[in-house]
C-alpha cells in the first residue's frame, strides 16, 4: 500500500457533477493530454466530475479527461471489489502521471466505456510504479502496484496520453465485438 | 438497388499489393468494406470480404475480373441473406491444441466441441516440419459445463496423441 495515495482522502474537493462520456472515434480520444496543474481550480473540478461520472457507471473502474472529452492528463480509478484485484489504492485520481517500471508483461482482455462495441488482447505489465501528483495538493507520490489494479493503471494512462487499447491490440485476431452475456 | 452485403472470396498466389487492387477496385463500385479476414495460407493469400453495396453480385465480380486474366487469383461474389443470429451467450475459451500432424485432428476436436454445443467464433491452423498447432476462440452456452468439455477434449486428444487446453478469457471493463 502507498502511504501517499491513502493518506489522501480527497479533502476540500468540491461535488462534482456526472458529464457524458465520449466514444470512439471522437477525436479528443486520440489527443495527448495537456500538463494540468492540479491546485488549479479547473483541474479540480475536472476531478470531481470524473469520480462522480465514475460513479454513476456501472462497472466503470476508472475514467480519464479524454472519455469525458478534456485533453487533460487526469484519470481516476477505484478497482475495489473487483473480482481480480490484488493490491489495491482505493478511489484516487492522479495527475500528470507517467509509468516508472513495468514488468511481467501478460495479455488480457479489455473493454472500455469509450470503445463500447469492441474488446482486445492487450499485453499489460503485471507488476507497475507509476509517479503522478494528487489533485488539489499537487504532491508527488508513486504508486507501486499489481494485478488489476496494474493494468487498469496503465489502460487510464494510455488515455491521458490519447491511446486506446485499439492502439495497443496484438495482431490482426486481437479485436473482437464486445458481447454481454450476464 | 438497395444497398446489401456481397461476400467477395479472394485466394491466389501471394504478391504484394493483393489488398491494395482487390480493396481499390471495390472502392470503385462506391462499396465499403465492412468486416473482413485476410491471411496469408502457405504462400497463398485468402481474403473473405464482406462489402457494402448498391452493386449487385455479378457486378462485383465483373469488376474483379481484371485482377484475374493471369490466372493468380480467383475471386467470387456472391450475395449474403440475413446473418444468423447466434444462440450461443456463454462465456469464450481460447483452445489450443498442439501434436504431431496426422489426418482428423480438427475433425475430431471440432466434433467433441460441437457436441457441447460450443460456438467457434475463430479457429486457426499451421503446420510446419510435422508439428501441428490449431487455436480456436469458443462461446459456450452459459448452461454448459467447461469441466466437461475439457475432460472429453482431454480424451479425444489422447486418443489423437496431441495436446490440448482450454481456458476461459474473461473480459476486462475497464
Amino acid at each position: 500500500m502507498n502511504p501517499g495515495i491513502i493518506a489522501w482522502t480527497m479533502p476540500g474537493l468540491p461535488a462534482g457533477t456526472t458529464r457524458p462520456v465520449v466514444c470512439a472515434p471522437d477525436p479528443v480520444l486520440s489527443m495527448p493530454g495537456r500538463d494540468v496543474d492540479p491546485s488549479e481550480a479547473a483541474t479540480i473540478e475536472l476531478v470531481a466530475d470524473l469520480l462522480a461520472t465514475q460513479l454513476v457507471s456501472p462497472g466503470c473502474v476508472g475514467l480519464a479527461a479524454q472519455q469525458v472529452g478534456v485533453a487533460a492528463r487526469v484519470f481516476s480509478l477505484d478497482v475495489s471489489g473487483h473480482v481480480k484485484t490484488r493490491t489495491c489504492h482505493g478511489l484516487f485520481a492522479l495527475c500528470n502521471a507517467v509509468v516508472v517500471s513495468s514488468s511481467r508483461r501478460q495479455r488480457g482482455r479489455e473493454g472500455c466505456m469509450s470503445v463500447p462495441d469492441f474488446t482486445g488482447d492487450v499485453a499489460r505489465g503485471q507488476r507497475l510504479v507509476v509517479r503522478g501528483q494528487l489533485p488539489l495538493t499537487g504532491q508527488w507520490v508513486q504508486v507501486a502496484t499489481d494485478g488489476f489494479e496494474a493494468v487498469a493503471l496503465q489502460h487510464e494512462i494510455d488515455h491521458t496520453n490519447g491511446l486506446l487499447f485499439l492502439d495497443r491490440v496484438n495482431g490482426p485476431h486481437g479485436i473482437h465485438p464486445r458481447r454481454t452475456y450476464l | 438497388m438497395k444497398d446489401q452485403i456481397i461476400a467477395v472470396t479472394v485466394l491466389g498466389h501471394d504478391r504484394p499489393g493483393i489488398v491494395a487492387d482487390v480493396t481499390g477496385a471495390l472502392g470503385d463500385l462506391h462499396g465499403n468494406l465492412e468486416d473482413s479476414t485476410m491471411t496469408l495460407l502457405r504462400g497463398h493469400f485468402a481474403m473473405v470480404l464482406l462489402v457494402h453495396t448498391g452493386a449487385s453480385a455479378s457486378a462485383v465480380e465483373a469488376a474483379l475480373r481484371p485482377l484475374c486474366v493471369d490466372g493468380s487469383l480467383v475471386i467470387n461474389a456472391r450475395l449474403l441473406g440475413d446473418p444468423a443470429l447466434s444462440e450461443v451467450h456463454g462465456p469464450s475459451y481460447a483452445l489450443r491444441v498442439h501434436g504431431a500432424d496426422r489426418p482428423g485432428i480438427v475433425a475430431t476436436i471440432t466434433s467433441v466441441v460441437a457436441r457441447h454445443g460450443a460456438n467457434i467464433v475463430d479457429l486457426g491452423t499451421r503446420l510446419v516440419g510435422g508439428l501441428y498447432v490449431l487455436t480456436a476462440e469458443l462461446e459456450l452456452p452459459k448452461e454448459a459445463s467447461a469441466v466437461g468439455l475439457e475432460a472429453e477434449l482431454q480424451g479425444a486428444a489422447g486418443e489423437l496423441g496431441v495436446e490440448v487446453q482450454l481456458s476461459v478469457i474473461d473480459d476486462d471493463l475497464l
